[in-house]
């Protein structure tokens, strides 16, 4: 797994972000950006190469649902490795994720092993 | 009162026996005296109805404590409850932002000293080790000696930050007492609105029931949308949910009996 990939945090609540921010860093990624919402994360994303998208679902705007299937959806992101960290829990919604193409999911409140155990699964696949 | 002795007392009920005396005699202009009479005791009788239900309907508008229409008071009266409701909940997410950065810049703060006093100790160690096995000549002990007494007034003078920054993490979460007051006063203005409202439907019933005003209701159709999937934000009662996952091990075996 490349230390130095360029990571996208999308979450409306600017604490989030930054637990987040830190849990990555403890994990040794340090290339972070923000957004805090799916309509300010898609032009970053198309203008720049990410190399993985960790969104929220529920957010003011453009909902991280939405804007994965933005992602998938467009030539140039649709390869992109995206994970949801959401306090959405239904299954219904889980399933609709699966369906829509993302690469884990992990719920809220969520531990610093869960993040790292779901960061690692997904790039074992993508790297294999 | 019980029925009878309300029919007893009831003018109605009088004028009724009346008329019906009146009419088994003959006595027809009697008779349409007591029945004008049974009619203006009607309109009273409804108009005291409908005048008590009116106040009680105007009492429980009153308190329904929404209204923003006491125009000319201080500022204070003329926000609304339910306004002020808002701006408490928003103090309860300022004071929970506060909380949640000041928690981890002191934790960012922390971390590097925390890592620094660590990361000499592990440099030390192979040297004291050498001391202890008696490996080490003097004038590398003479070495030693001062950098462990550099490492120790480092280790008192950092571990002093490290003490201060945990004690301010203890503090920010004072915001716990206040959040929690601020929610329950918001909590009892909820449930006194949703009586107030009980209230108001009860009392307008009653008002439709004297006054034999029917109304047109239209018929509620109950439209299936399908299952809920829109956002909701955090579940509270998953473990009473059946649409919803308690956990992520739940997420993990949903997703990998869809073949993730």
């Amino acid at each position: 797994m490349n230390k130095n990939m360029k990571i996208l945090i999308v979450d409306d609540f600017s604490t989030m972000r930054r637990i987040i921010k830190n849990l990555l860093r403890d994990l040794g990624f340090t290339n972070t950006q923000e957004a805090d919402d799916g309509s300010s994360a898609l032009p970053l994303l198309k203008a720049s190469d990410f190399d993985f998208l960790i969104t929220d679902w529920n957010m003011p705007g453009m909902t991280g649902i939405d804007l994965l299937k933005a992602v998938r959806s467009d030539d140039k992101l649709k390869s992109l490795p995206v994970l949801m960290v959401t306090a959405e829990a239904k299954r219904e919604q889980i399933i609709e994720a699966a369906q829509a193409g993302v690469n884990g999911y992990v719920v809220k409140p969520f531990t610093a092993q869960a993040l790292k155990e779901k960061i690692e699964k997904i790039f074992e696949r993508v790297d294999a | 009162m019980s029925m009878t002795e309300r029919a007893h007392h009831d003018p109605m009920v009088e004028y009724a026996k009346a008329l019906l005396t009146q009419l088994e005699s003959g006595d027809a202009v009697e008779a349409m005296h007591t029945i004008a009479s049974l009619h203006k005791a009607r309109d009273q009788y409804l108009f005291q109805e409908v005048g008590k239900l009116t106040r009680s309907l105007h009492e429980s508008i009153k308190n329904f404590s929404i209204d923003t229409s006491r125009a000319g008071s201080a500022t204070q009266d003329e926000m609304s409850r339910m306004q002020d409701a808002s701006q408490r909940l928003n103090y309860v997410i300022e004071k929970t932002e506060n909380a949640a950065n000041k928690t981890m810049d002191m934790v960012e703060s922390t971390i590097p000293v925390s890592s620094q006093l660590g990361g000499r100790a592990r440099e030390l160690k192979p040297e004291w080790q050498r001391l202890m096995r008696r490996e080490m000549k003097p004038e590398e002990f003479r070495l030693l000696s001062k950098e462990m007494d550099q490492f120790l007034d480092m280790t008192v003078r950092e571990t002093s930050v490290i003490d201060s920054n945990l004690s301010n993490i203890m503090l920010a979460q004072d915001f716990q007492d206040l959040t929690g007051q601020v929610i329950k006063r918001v909590i009892q203005l909820v449930q006194e609105v949703e009586e107030s409202l009980v209230n108001l439907v009860r009392m307008a019933g009653a008002i439709d029931q004297i006054t034999g005003t029917k109304h047109e209701v239209p018929e509620m159709k109950v439209e299936d949308t399908g299952p809920n999937i829109g956002p909701e934000g955090p579940i509270i009662n998953p473990e009473k949910r059946l649409d919803a996952v308690t956990g992520q091990d739940y997420v993990d075996a949903l997703l990998s009996s869809l073949g993730f």
